[in-house]
């Protein structure tokens, strides 16, 4: 989470100055990072982007049929039932438990600033994964961090 | 329709200002001018109504449908989801005007035959816009916004930009400036004999591809993203576009589809070369052509909006918005028409919006109307009380048949909310705003794509704070109004309902 930490609250004015092309934007990811320009570029023209107002709800506690995010610029915050239960900054990604297990969100992630993402709807993510095993690679290695964490908490 | 010495709208102080005169504004100046919003101006900088129907496809054929006959007559709301193009009207005169001017040499309707119903529709209608006004500027003020035009300045408080996504946007890639965008192509005879690259995959690149191939003697088209065959199967483009892509999978005469990320373009005495990389398989690719042709798309034509704040979505090509079209940085800026398919809605199961076609947005618009008439002005809409025994025939009939649902999946729903000891009929909604609108006791029932692609009734019920979505049954033929989808839906809102007694 130390990126979080780095990026800080981003107005809208922020999110505009990144004058970073959506590929640009995806390249800075250490998600992306083992790429290369082509598959980049196949990337940024296979997923849309959004943008989402503060406040908006990006993904929604309960509702089927939602996508993998990764957020390229901003910040959001996970609730369940109501409750704050983390941030999330540039570089952090979500969405992929309710697909990997087939169920529909456990939280909701809420925009706390202008936010942007990339996006990966649920049908297209195995494919997408399976054809890029270094992003799979690296999402094992945050998942792993992420699990280690939560198990010295609960400990 | 107004003469030009008598023009309306004079540049001074509005409430609402609206610019554009291509289908999205003239969906929502019909639908503004009867909210009660009592000054709401309109500005084009065309000389006449059509928008983008005045110029594209440049190949002349549209790709969405009008059915002259249908099962349902023409001028009833069920119509609507069998015409495509048509604009939506209060009143059965101004309703299922492109059909009236089809003269059936098609499937789908020719672009003057688009252009002649929507001039008929601005006349019938009454939709009064001050054309030749071209807006040229935008900066705020203590009661909203000042939009600088050739005619003078307009002050208002909300305004609407219904601008079309047609400035041609070149992809940034090195030389390919020196090769003409697709609205420059010209004639399809110019390219005879001729060896030409087509940078783009999507709507405008296989457009012109069709166009050329009575012509051109070799047609590559190249960009990054492979063609989604399943998903184009279905699209729009199915209906006339794919000889190109057919010839290339089964080897055929001269075209060919390439999956490559263009590095960069020379321009050289006989031709152009170009430099790529494949995206789907591993290597470079060099080849020379005499013509290259950029169908890289377009982006909205939003001026200075940027700097006022309002952020941009897709590569800076089309403003981002809220589920309500609403600036998701600049409160006050909406968008209508064509831009709207940046709000892309739920995306469940990837299905987006077809607001980027006029059988999505044209509801758009009616809903952007009411919406700001009420959150800006005070001006609720009607919202008729609802028995509760009338309720289940109701909404499955919506499943059924409601233009809206059936256009906008997934988007847009029917809500019925708990008011004091009676239900109401909330009117058609953004599903992602009912969803998010925690403190009302609601249902609300929408058209959706599950997981495999079938098209489903969904219901929502919100009771107590807590949301529960159930997926109703498909059918062969959408029929949703069977016994068994009467009884299911009954079934999940027999606990919504009992909140509420039976009335009259």
């Amino acid at each position: 989470m130390t990126e979080t930490l780095l990026v800080g609250k981003l107005g809208f004015g922020a999110v505009e100055a990144s004058t970073a092309s959506y590929v640009e934007a995806l390249a800075r990811l250490s998600l992306f990072a083992d790429l290369s320009h082509p598959q980049l570029e196949a990337l940024a023209h296979s997923f849309d982007e959004e943008v989402f107002a503060e406040g908006q709800r990006v993904v929604r506690q309960d509702v089927t049929g939602g996508g993998f995010y990764v957020i390229l610029d901003g910040e959001a915050k996970v609730v369940i039932d109501g409750q704050e239960r983390a941030r999330l900054g540039r570089g952090d990604f979500f969405g992929e438990m309710s697909i990997l297990t087939d169920e529909p969100p456990t939280a909701d992630v809420i925009a706390t600033s202008v936010v942007r993402c990339l996006i990966i709807p649920d049908n297209e993510l195995k494919a997408f994964l399976l054809k890029q095993p270094s992003v799979m690679y690296r999402m094992l290695q945050i998942e792993a961090r992420r699990l280690r964490a939560a198990n010295v908490w609960n400990g | 329709m107004e003469r030009l010495d008598e023009r309306p709208f004079p540049p001074g102080e509005y409430d609402v200002v609206l610019v554009g005169s291509g289908p999205g504004g003239l969906q929502t100046a019909y639908s503004l001018a009867r909210t009660g919003i009592p000054r709401c101006a309109v500005i084009s900088r065309d000389a006449a109504p059509g928008g983008m129907f005045r110029r594209f496809p440049v190949y002349q054929r549209l790709i969405s449908w009008t059915k002259p006959d249908a099962p349902f007559e023409r001028g009833t709301r069920e119509y609507e989801w069998y015409d495509h193009n048509s604009l939506v009207g209060d009143e059965p005169a101004h309703r299922a005007l492109v059909p009236e001017f089809m003269d059936r040499s098609y499937d789908v309707p020719g672009r003057s035959e688009m252009e002649a119903a929507l001039v008929e529709f601005a006349s019938r209608g009454g939709v009064r816009v001050r054309y030749g006004c071209e807006w040229l500027s935008t900066r705020r003020d203590e009661k909203g916004f000042v939009l600088g035009t050739s005619d003078g300045e307009y002050r208002c408080r909300v305004c609407v930009f219904a601008i079309g996504v047609t400035e041609p946007w070149v992809a940034p890639i090195p030389g390919l400036e020196a090769a003409p965008h697709y609205v420059a192509a010209g004639p399809p005879e110019r390219y005879r004999g001729k060896d030409v690259f087509i940078v783009g995959k999507r709507n405008s690149g296989f457009e012109l591809a069709q166009g050329l191939l009575p012509w051109a003697r070799r047609i590559v088209l190249g960009s990054p993203r492979p063609v989604d065959t399943a998903m184009l199967a279905f699209s729009p483009l199915s209906m006339r576009y794919l000889s190109p892509y057919t010839e290339h999978v089964r080897g055929g005469t001269g075209s060919y589809v390439v999956d490559a990320a263009i590095e960069r373009v020379e321009r050289h005495a006989d031709g152009y070369r170009i430099h790529a990389s494949g995206t789907t398989w591993e290597g470079p690719l060099e080849l020379e052509s005499h013509e290259v042709i950029a169908a890289t798309g377009f982006r909205a034509p939003v001026r200075d909006l940027p700097s006022l704040g309002v952020a941009m979505v897709n590569d800076d090509r089309m403003p981002a918005q809220t589920p309500y079209w609403e600036s998701v940085s600049v409160p006050g800026i909406y968008f209508a028409g064509n831009v709207t398919q940046a709000s892309p809605g739920l995306r469940k199961h990837g299905a987006t919006s077809s607001s980027g076609s006029v059988n999505g947005f044209r509801y758009n618009a009616r809903v952007l109307a009411q919406h700001v008439a009420e959150k800006h002005f005070g001006l609720a809409s009607e919202r008729p009380p609802l028995d509760r025994d009338e309720i289940v025939p109701y909404l499955v009939r919506e499943l059924a048949h409601a233009p809206e649902l059936w256009t906008q999946k997934g988007y847009l729903a029917r809500v019925v909310s708990v008011d004091g000891d009676g239900l109401r009929n909330q009117g058609i909604v953004p599903l992602a705003h009912f969803l998010d609108d925690e403190a009302s006791e609601a249902c609300a029932v929408a058209v959706e794509y599950d997981a495999d692609g079938t098209i489903i009734p969904v219901v929502y019920v919100r009771q107590g704070g807590h949301l529960v979505e159930h997926s109703l049954p498909g059918h062969p033929l959408h029929t949703f109004q069977t016994d068994e989808h009467r009884q299911e839906l009954a079934a999940r809102l027999a606990p919504f309902l009992s909140l509420t007694p039976a009335r009259r």
